[in-house]
């Protein structure tokens, strides 16, 4: 497996703590789903990757430049309509207005909310909310989408659609590199696991793997506490 | 007590009848402040939109700087534009002195860094949950402030409704620049001060009146502005 993203020596201490402690981590896989515990530094490390924070120290290295976008486990959407959130995005990619428009319906299409699309964004639900935030990602086509626990405070119908639509938007070609804290999701989901504790690596296991028998205590620790 | 009760009588009178020197008073003073608002809204609101945004030396400086500038004492805001604007100053050359526009130049120097340091604010809280997404989506700092100036409209206009209040209530700089001309620069505070002072209680009073319901009037609309935006876009 050829790596797009090799770190070496990552690290990012705050304030005397180090959150994310010397990971070295090369990511092949076209879906990698980071599992821990929380506070173990997922969410932090997303960052990092996604260029929201800087490293104090270690390297960063992409196999060649490639377009990425994120999702946060709670949508931020502007005081506008739906659409124009997903014109939004577009629009800061330079495109012209009309094709803005198009891909925008396109994608609230895909999402399967082109109902709500002249709705105010802020008065939808939860769940809504979420798809509107990935049909802004996906109408940017990005090779890589990164996605913070995305279905962490929805419903279990919101997020069977939200984890549809993942799942569609990595059949398109899009890399997904995420984290959950639902792990039957991440075994739907994930080729690979990468499972993170107190800001290290402990191990990276083909998701079969990861399920039957994780290489590390600290892995089966987790899983015995989340599926009892 | 009677003079008291005249004095009411007759302002309310003024009132009713909706006197001519009553309302070309009052009609200058609200354009004036107006006026001087909208200036200050464009020139104070991109400021405190890119004070809470930006990054760049010298940011926190500025940041201390306008909040003290918010308690600006009018009378001097009047004599520094006064200094600017008078024959040997050096914007002496447009004439401008003792005319509606030197009052509106005051005021809006008075009201800015109040606009400004409000929609810091505003725009700051908006930022500490904006700033990733907006980051995300690649939007520049620049890009950015613009776009929660946009999504803050509605809680911008207390700003907004901050510098109009302070703008119309003052006396000091528009006395200054003004000169309280009568029929050119005579607005309703500067007018109140000056029929006090001479015992023209009745118009002083109605004045008094008109101001009030005037600031009462715009706050109320803002209240109800503000109410349907948040039912409508949350
Ligand atoms: N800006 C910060 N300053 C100090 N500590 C932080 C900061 N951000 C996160 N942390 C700490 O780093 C650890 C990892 O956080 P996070 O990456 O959010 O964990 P996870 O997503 O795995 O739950 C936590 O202990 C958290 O409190
Ligand atoms: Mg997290």
């Amino acid at each position: 497996m050829n790596a797009w993203l090799t770190m070496e020596n990552l690290g990012l201490t705050e304030g005397g703590t180090r959150i994310i402690d010397d990971v070295s981590l090369a990511l092949g896989a076209q879906r990698t789903v980071v599992l821990g515990p929380n506070g173990a530094g997922k969410s932090t490390l997303l960052r990092l990757i996604h260029g929201l924070l800087h490293p104090s120290g270690g390297t960063l290295r992409w196999a060649r430049p490639v377009s990425q976008a994120m999702v946060f486990q709670r949508p931020v959407m502007l005081r506008t309509t739906a659409l124009a959130n997903v014109v939004y995005g577009l629009k800061l990619r330079g495109l012209a207005a009309d094709e803005c428009e198009r891909r925008a319906r396109q994608a609230l299409a895909h999402v399967g909310l082109e109902r709500l699309a002249k709705r105010p964004a802020r008065l939808l639900s939860g769940g809504e909310q979420q798809r509107v935030a990935l049909a802004r990602v996906w109408a940017l086509e990005p090779e890589l989408l990164i996605l913070d626990e995305p279905t962490a405070s929805l419903d279990p119908a919101s997020s069977r659609e939200v984890e549809r639509i993942i799942n569609e938007i990595a059949a398109s070609g899009t890399r997904i590199l995420m984290t959950t804290h639902n792990l039957g999701q991440a075994r739907r989901i994930a080729e690979e696991i990468v499972f993170i504790d107190r800001g290290r690596i402990a191990e990276q296991t083909p998701v079969a793997e990861f399920f039957k028998l994780p290489r590390t205590a600290a892995a089966q620790d987790f899983l015995q506490e989340e599926m009892p | 007590m009677t003079e008291f009760n005249d004095a009411f009588l007759t302002a309310w009178q003024l009132l009713a009848l909706s006197d001519a020197r009553l309302s070309a008073i009052a009609w200058l003073s609200l354009r004036v402040s107006l006026a001087a608002t909208l200036v200050a809204c464009v020139v104070g609101m991109p400021i405190g939109a890119l004070l809470a945004v930006g990054r760049f030396p010298g940011r926190r400086v500025l940041i201390v700087l306008f909040n003290g500038l918010m308690g600006l004492p009018p009378v001097v805001v009047g004599l520094l534009v006064y200094l600017l604007l008078s024959r040997a100053g050096p914007l002496g050359q447009f004439g401008l002195l003792f005319s509606p526009e030197a009052m509106i130049v005051a005021q809006a120097v008075l009201v800015t860094p109040i606009v400004a340091a409000l929609t810091r604010q505003v725009i700051a809280d908006e930022w500490s949950e904006y700033r990733e997404q907006l980051r995300s989506l690649g939007a520049s700092r620049s890009r950015a402030a613009a776009t929660l100036l946009w999504d803050g409209r509605f809680s911008l206009s207390t700003a907004a409704l901050a510098g109009f209040g302070r703008a119309i209530a003052e006396v000091g700089a528009v006395m200054i620049v003004g000169g309280n001309i009568d029929g050119v620069t005579r607005v309703m505070t500067t007018t109140i001060a000056l029929e006090t002072s001479k015992g023209d209680l009745p118009l002083a009073l109605a004045l008094g009146f008109i101001l009030i319901a005037v600031v009462l009037a715009i706050n109320a609309v803002a209240y109800a502005l503000r109410g349907w935006a948040e039912r409508h876009w949350g």
